[in-house]
C-alpha cells in the first residue's frame, strides 16, 4: 500500500467539514474502528473532523482511512497533544 | 427499519471485525440481527455454536435432546467435565452466554424431526447442522429445501471431515449428492465410529465461516462445491458438485414432498 502524504493543515486552515469525532482519550485501533463506523453512516463526498490526542493515531487513522478508499484532506494540530483530522468520505470501487 | 447501534461496549467486542473492510460496523450489525439454527450440540456443534456466539449472532438456536457424557468430552468442547449428565443445550447455553453476553440463545431439547422440524426451522436465516446420524442429516436437507433455507453441511468419520453449502435454488443439495440415505450393511459399524476429536473442530469452524460469510454477503460460499478433509495427510480439496437435474427432493419433478423419518442404523450415539 503506497505511503499517503499526510498534509499538514496551518493553525488558520479549516476545511469545511459536515461531522464532528471527538476522540480524546482513545487509542489505536479504537481510533480508526470509530472514525470508521462514523464514516460509514455519512454520505459519500461528506467530510469528517476527528479529533485525536493519541499521536500514533495521526498516522493510523489517516493511512487506514485512505487504505479504504478515503480521501484524506488534511492534519491539522491544535494543541500541543491533540490534532484534528479531515477525511473526505469516498466508496472504495 | 430502525438501525441497530454499537454501544462501546459491542465497538470494543467486535473491533477486530470491523477494521475489516469486508465487514465493518455494517457487517458487524448484519451478524448481530442474524438468527442462526445449529442442529446438534455435538462434536460439530461446539464449535460451531463457540464462535457463532463469539462472533456476535444475535439469535442463536441449539437442537438437541441430549445430555452430556463423559466420552463426548474428547471433542465437544463446549462442555466440560461438571458437565456431566446435563442437558447438552444447556450446558452449551450456559458457555456461550458467559463468553457473549450480548447474544439470545434459545434451546430446542428435542430431537428433530419430520413433526417439528418445520416449525423450528421457521424462525431461522440459515440451518446448520451438526448432526451425527443419516436420518437427521437428510431430514434437514429436505426440510431446508422444502422451506427454501441456507444450510451449512458438515460430516465427521475418523480422519475425513467434509463441508458443503447448500442454498435452494443456486446449487445443488445434499441429495443431488448423495440421493438415499446407505443401506444399514453399509453403514460403518459402531465399532467403527472412531474420530480423532480435533477433526470436529476443524470441520465445525469452516461450517461457522460459512454461515458469517452469508449472513454478511461476503465471498464465495461452498456451494456446489464440497470441501473434503483429511487430517493425517492434512489435505484439504474442493470437489465440484453439480446440481442433479434428477434430484428426488430439489429437481423439477420432486418425489420427495414430504419429509421422511428414516430409521437410525446405530444407537451408538454418543
Ligand atoms: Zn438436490
Amino acid at each position: 500500500m503506497a505511503q499517503e502524504q499526510m498534509k499538514n493543515l496551518s493553525a488558520d486552515e479549516t476545511p469545511p467539514f459536515d461531522e464532528t469525532l471527538n476522540i480524546r482519550g482513545e487509542v489505536c485501533p479504537y481510533t480508526f474502528v470509530r472514525s470508521k463506523l462514523k464514516l460509514e453512516d455519512m454520505d459519500e463526498g461528506q467530510v469528517l473532523r476527528v479529533i485525536v490526542d493519541y499521536p500514533p493515531a495521526i498516522k493510523n487513522v489517516p493511512q487506514s482511512a485512505a487504505n479504504e478508499g478515503n480521501e484524506v484532506i488534511g492534519i491539522k494540530q491544535i494543541e500541543e497533544r491533540a490534532w484534528e483530522i479531515y477525511i473526505r468520505k469516498r466508496e472504495k470501487k | 427499519m430502525k438501525k441497530l447501534e454499537l454501544n462501546d461496549d459491542q465497538v470494543k467486542r467486535y473491533s477486530r471485525h470491523i477494521l475489516l473492510p469486508e465487514v465493518g460496523g455494517k457487517g458487524q450489525r448484519k451478524l448481530l440481527e442474524g438468527r442462526v439454527l445449529v442442529i446438534g450440540a455435538g462434536g460439530l456443534g461446539a464449535p460451531i455454536s463457540f464462535y457463532l456466539a463469539a462472533a456476535g449472532v444475535g439469535n442463536i438456536g441449539l437442537v438437541d435432546g441430549d445430555t452430556v457424557e463423559v466420552s463426548n468430552l474428547q471433542r465437544q468442547i463446549i462442555h466440560f467435565t461438571h458437565d456431566i449428565g446435563k442437558h447438552k443445550t444447556d450446558s452449551a447455553r450456559e458457555k456461550m452466554e458467559a463468553l457473549n453476553p450480548d447474544i439470545k440463545v434459545t434451546v430446542h431439547k428435542t430431537r428433530v424431526s419430520s413433526e417439528n422440524i418445520l416449525s423450528i426451522i421457521a424462525d431461522y436465516d440459515i440451518v446448520v447442522d451438526g448432526s451425527d446420524n443419516f436420518p437427521t442429516r437428510y431430514l434437514v436437507n429436505d426440510a431446508c429445501v422444502l422451506s427454501g433455507k441456507p444450510l451449512s453441511h458438515g460430516g465427521i468419520f475418523r480422519f475425513d471431515g467434509q463441508v458443503t453449502t447448500i442454498v435452494p435454488g443456486k446449487g445443488p443439495c445434499y441429495r443431488c449428492l448423495f440421493p438415499e440415505p446407505p443401506p444399514p450393511g453399509l453403514v460403518p459399524s459402531c465399532q467403527e465410529a472412531g474420530i480423532l476429536g480435533v477433526v470436529a473442530g476443524t470441520i465445525g469452524v469452516a461450517q461457522a465461516t460459512e454461515v458469517l460469510k452469508l449472513l454478511i454477503g461476503i465471498g464465495d460460499p461452498l456451494i456446489g462445491r464440497l470441501l473434503v478433509y483429511n487430517a493425517l495427510e492434512m489435505k484439504f480439496r474442493t470437489v465440484k458438485v453439480p446440481k442433479n437435474p434428477q434430484c428426488p427432493v430439489c429437481g423439477p419433478h420432486p418425489t420427495i414432498t414430504e419429509l421422511i423419518d428414516y430409521e437410525e442404523f446405530c444407537s451408538l450415539r454418543s
